[in-house]
């Protein structure tokens, strides 16, 4: 019976030439960005510009990695690299911390604080833009890591996340530490950390793109060269007026900010679909 | 539901709570009760006296004929996000399904879009449709088609959406094509020996069972369009031409930043407040419709 609804036959073909021109069709923009940051400025700005790669591939990387056009692209990468592991980091520890309180504790105003976290929900950066600015200009916040990072780092969904896990943990656990007089944070640490093990890491892949793909918020906060983090940056080196932009070195740089999260999702690819389902539930 | 066991005391879990819920009240609710305060006044020029207006900034941005626009706007950019995000994805995804072998292998051939940043889809597909060296506004050109969505609204829509919805089919193609595995097989074989059909069976069976599926990929593609595309329309558009692209968040951030209208500006944080707060109820709803499935 097996196979009765599977395509065998011309169907088979078809349906592999429907997923292949599917993958042809998305992957398009991408092969054209790459071969953009392997050909010359004049074989771009006379179109229509060559489909298969140029000769230039390291002469414009090694422009946009160490002169770039305000900044070098080496800097903005390290940049992004600072704050996507800021954002991840932060928000996992101090979601596991928020999460363990929440479940393993009974005290005045649980519920108080466990509404103000699910409350963020509601209150994305998008709609607080301008007085979020303020608030960090008045910490000094403006052109620093800190000021990339902590606004962002509250985090409601890896906090119910943590706490569904924790609330899967067998209470005999938590009895037998407490029978053997371990404190509170030694159970934490020697035994619901190890067993979060596989979460924290699916929810760091998701987390490390999400703040690798922050836009708006660096925009607002950093307005040095030197703090522009990689994928708000590219915006900044198309000229003013009608100049024509530096495409070769652009491109280049589209690439380099695509490259780390694509490749997080490509190499880890179970944990990132984990992941991906569990932040969504 | 609750813990059986628990530890005693109270100075630990509330040090515990410390860090988040101090970034929880520094970076989101003293901004979003800025916002509301805010709102209600008009600041002088040089910023030095405000003046209260009550719900005067409402008042005038209900009647504004830009404000109003970018609502019809966000509705128009929203929906078809969300239409031209999810059907080739479920296209994609049954294609993938019918597969005994390699669902695995296209699944990873199309999940990776997913990682690129809005803002750089962006700038992958102005580069495409760009009015001097664009490829695709060339070979336009050569079918006599004159691309310029530097000055033409329908255009400058028209390429945002599809630079918003390119790397989202990612994302619906990963959870339409679970959904479709998750269907017992032989709910689709007896079908199938029934005489039923490929397409008889999908309208029948397969896409009232993926309900659940589309309905919560409705719901997160709306919020994505929404409050995540800012950085696909600033790098394209830059909310134009004469604002044909800007959507309720931009304009946020175009008349609080770019035009230093700070009443206003706030005042319209308030209204997305609501709209966020509509469109949370509406995902924990499902959410717990889901659980008792």
């Amino acid at each position: 019976m097996a196979g009765m609804v599977e395509k065998r036959g011309l169907g088979l073909w078809l349906t592999h030439l429907g997923l292949i021109l599917g993958v042809a069709v998305i992957a398009f923009p991408i092969w054209l960005a790459f071969i953009a940051s392997t050909v010359s400025q004049p074989e771009i700005v006379r179109p229509p510009m060559p489909l298969l790669p140029g000769d230039r591939f390291l002469e414009n990387y090694r422009d946009a990695l160490y002169s770039g056009v305000n900044v070098p692209v080496a800097r903005m990468l390290f940049n992004s690299f600072v704050m996507a592991m800021g954002i991840a980091l932060g928000k996992i520890a101090i979601s596991l911390l928020s999460a363990f309180a929440i479940v393993y504790f009974r005290f005045p105003g649980r519920l108080v604080f466990f509404w103000l976290i699910f409350l963020t929900l509601m209150l994305p950066v998008e709609v607080r833009i301008v007085p979020t600015y303020e608030v960090a200009a008045r910490f000094g916040m403006l052109n620093s890591y800190p000021g990339l990072i902590f606004p962002l780092i509250a985090s409601a969904t890896a906090t119910f996340l943590f706490r569904q896990f924790f609330l899967t943990v067998p209470d005999e656990l938590a009895e037998a530490a407490r029978v053997d007089g371990a404190r509170p944070m030694r159970f934490f640490v020697d035994i619901l950390l190890p067993m979060s093990r596989t979460n924290i890491a699916a929810l760091f892949v998701i987390l490390f793109i999400y703040g690798w793909n922050q836009y708006l918020w660096p925009l607002l906060i950093t307005t040095e060269p030197e703090m522009n983090t990689i994928v708000m940056g590219i915006k900044q080196m198309f000229p003013a007026g009608d100049d024509v932009a530096d495409w070769p070195v652009i491109m280049a740089t589209s690439i380099l900010a695509m490259l780390p999260p694509v490749l997080v999702v490509m190499f880890m690819q179970k944990l990132f679909v984990r992941g991906l389902v569990e932040s969504e539930k | 539901m609750e813990k059986r066991v628990t530890f005693r005391g109270w100075l630990l879990p509330v040090l515990l709570l410390a860090p988040q819920v101090a970034v929880t009240l520094v970076f989101f609710f003293w901004p979003a009760g800025q916002a509301v305060w805010q709102s209600l006044f008009i600041p002088d020029p040089f910023g030095l006296s405000a003046q209260f207006v009550g719900l005067g900034n409402f008042e005038f941005l209900l009647k504004d004929p830009y404000y109003r626009a970018s609502f019809v706007t966000t509705a128009i950019f929203s929906s078809l996000v969300t239409l031209i995000s999810m059907v080739p994805a479920l296209w994609l995804a049954v294609l993938a399904d019918r597969l005994i072998k390699g669902s695995g292998t296209y699944r990873s051939l199309l999940i990776w879009p997913y990682a690129v940043a809005p803002a750089v889809a962006g700038v992958l597909w102005l580069f495409m449709f760009n009015t001097r060296v664009g490829v695709i506004a060339w070979y336009l050109g050569l079918l006599g088609y004159d691309w310029n969505h530097v000055l033409n609204g329908t255009e400058a829509m028209g390429l945002v959406v599809v630079a918003s919805s390119w790397g989202r089919i990612s994302y619906n193609f990963l959870f339409f094509l679970a959904g479709l595995q998750a269907i017992p097989r032989s709910v689709i074989e007896a079908a199938a020996i029934d005489g039923a059909r490929f397409w008889k069976r999908f309208w029948t069976i397969v896409f009232p069972l993926l309900s659940p599926t589309t309905f919560f990929l409705l719901v997160v593609n709306v919020v994505y369009a929404f409050f995540e595309t800012f950085g696909v329309i600033h790098t394209i558009t830059g909310g134009g031409p004469q604002q044909a692209t800007t959507t309720l968040v931009y304009k946020v951030f175009a008349d609080g930043f770019v035009g230093q209208d700070l009443g206003s500006s706030a005042a319209q944080s308030v209204i997305l407040l609501v709209v966020v707060g509509i469109l949370t109820v509406i995902q924990f709803r499902w959410i717990e419709r889901r659980v008792h499935y």
